[in-house]
């Protein structure tokens, strides 16, 4: 893919023919490295000249407050709770992501659509809704997909402090205590990231890999990717 | 299957009913009368309005006051605050068998997302979790006679509410008047698409009154709704 475009309907007062830079996204659940890999993979292109600019999810000016408000009460709807963070992601795609986009910035980003789609899908949402609420968003030039399976991530979460609310779904809840939940949702969030990773076409990566490899993997897949366009700027027939 | 508004009815033994159109149409003051005289009859009576949900508010004003709502998160903070109110307001009151009164609907987002260019199809799509109302009815008013309400006042028009961010003119009073222009062709379109009621909003109160209670009867049914009770034999 080369021009940038929506997966439908588009925003208005965005012409996706002005923007020139490059969408990266990073996937996966929290633990499978996304944080390590996005500082390695920016250093990398930094040093390689090119600017390079990061945002993440729940990092709006606008939503991201009251987001955090009103997760500490957990009293949001599941429908209202899934427009909140679609309110939170199209601020940021923007007021972020496309002006960076315009100025010709590498975006890297911390999960996208993907991780809030699935994220929905677990708690109920209807798949065919929740992708169309966000069809409005641009398509990534790649979707890099750090997968890993539940019993190599507890471990690491365990080393970074314990189990989280959220991450382990107690908001449903899904078992009897936070290990037992953590285990069921994230197995499930899994489950729907792969059938989105066949779906929106992600390059999937095993997570459970040393640091160093994956790192040395993704620098080779980005460098491959952005060669494409300098091939076809440079007259000559890209692939 | 189309995932688009339309296909949910309203559950349980309540009804669900609706007043839409431009500012200055009366809408709201139909809707107080017609809520006094329905509790007067002993009918359990629930209000629902626009942009009120008490935990989205508070990022709705931080956008307006910022001016820093796009189209699009203009349309998704409203369809938050929306969902909001539907899930923990509408649903459980048509469930207890209540009748909800709501001042706008998701008509009010049709009309205003489109006018400021969100996708049509996009935004039907988005409210599909709303449940269809009961009835739905449409304050048709000439646009010259709302403005004359709404302005007569000499109101300091905010910037959304004005449709500044269209940036079609910098005047308020003159992005006021056209942003309504619009937003009446958009609603007439709805009347259709939707089948709403509609109502001439140019008569007296008085008179628009009376019409609005003839139709709403037939969906009372014969006596005041009950409030289903469990665990009594």
């Amino acid at each position: 893919m080369e021009r940038f475009e929506s997966y439908a309907g588009g925003i208005p007062g965005v012409d996706p023919a002005e923007l020139s830079g490059w969408l990266i996204v990073v996937e996966g659940t929290d633990g499978a490295g996304r944080t390590t890999h996005i500082d390695r993979l920016r250093q990398s292109l930094e040093r390689r000249g090119y600017a390079v600019a990061e945002t993440g999810l729940n990092r709006s000016d606008l939503a991201s407050r009251g987001l955090r408000r009103a997760k500490q009460g957990n009293t949001l709807g599941s429908s209202a709770f899934n427009l909140y963070y679609a309110t939170d992601f199209a601020d940021r795609l923007e007021r972020q992501i496309i002006p960076a986009l315009r100025s010709g910035f590498v975006m890297l980003t911390d999960r996208y659509v993907y991780s809030l789609i699935a994220r929905a899908i677990v708690r109920g949402a209807d798949p065919d809704w929740i992708k169309r609420v966000y069809s409005f968003s641009l398509k990534p030039h790649a979707v890099y997909y750090l997968r890993i399976e539940v019993p190599e991530l507890v471990p690491r979460v365990l080393a970074s402090g314990g189990f989280d609310y959220w991450e382990s779904g107690m908001d449903i809840p899904m078992g009897e205590d936070l290990y037992e939940s953590f285990v069921n949702y994230q197995r499930r969030l899994i489950g729907e990231l792969d059938l989105l990773a066949s779906e929106y076409n992600f390059e999937t990566l095993n997570a459970t890999l040393p640091v160093d490899e994956i790192a040395d993997d993704l620098e080779t897949r980005v460098s491959r990717l952005m060669a494409t366009r300098e091939i076809a700027m440079d007259g000559n027939p890209s692939s | 299957m189309i995932a688009t508004y339309g296909s949910l009815r309203a559950p349980g033994a309540g009804r669900l009913f609706v007043v839409e159109g431009i500012d200055g149409s009366g809408k709201s003051t139909q809707l107080a009368l017609l809520a006094e005289w329905l509790r007067a009859q002993g009918y359990p009576v629930v209000y629902s309005e626009w942009n009120s949900s008490p935990i989205v508010r508070a990022t709705t004003s931080r956008g307006k006051r910022r001016k820093i709502l796009t189209p699009m998160t203009f349309s998704l903070i409203h369809a938050t605050d929306f969902a909001d109110r539907v899930e923990r307001e509408v649903l459980p009151a048509l469930k207890a068998g209540a009748i909800v009164l709501a001042d706008r609907y998701v008509y009010t987002a049709f009309a205003r997302d489109v006018v400021r260019g969100v996708d049509r199809d996009w935004v039907r799509s988005l409210y599909r979790f709303a449940v269809v109302p009961t009835c739905a009815i449409y304050f048709r008013v000439p646009l010259e006679t709302a403005l004359r309400r709404i302005l007569s006042g000499r109101p300091k028009l905010k910037y959304y509410e004005a449709g500044l961010d269209l940036g079609v003119t910098a005047d308020p009073v003159e992005s006021y008047r056209q942003f309504q222009s619009k937003l009446l062709a958009e609603y007439e379109k709805l009347v259709n698409e939707f089948g709403l009621m509609v109502m001439d909003a140019s008569r007296p109160v008085e008179v628009q009154q009376r019409r609005l209670r003839t139709a709403l009867r037939p969906f009372l049914g014969a006596a005041p709704v009950e409030i289903p009770v469990h665990g009594t034999v």
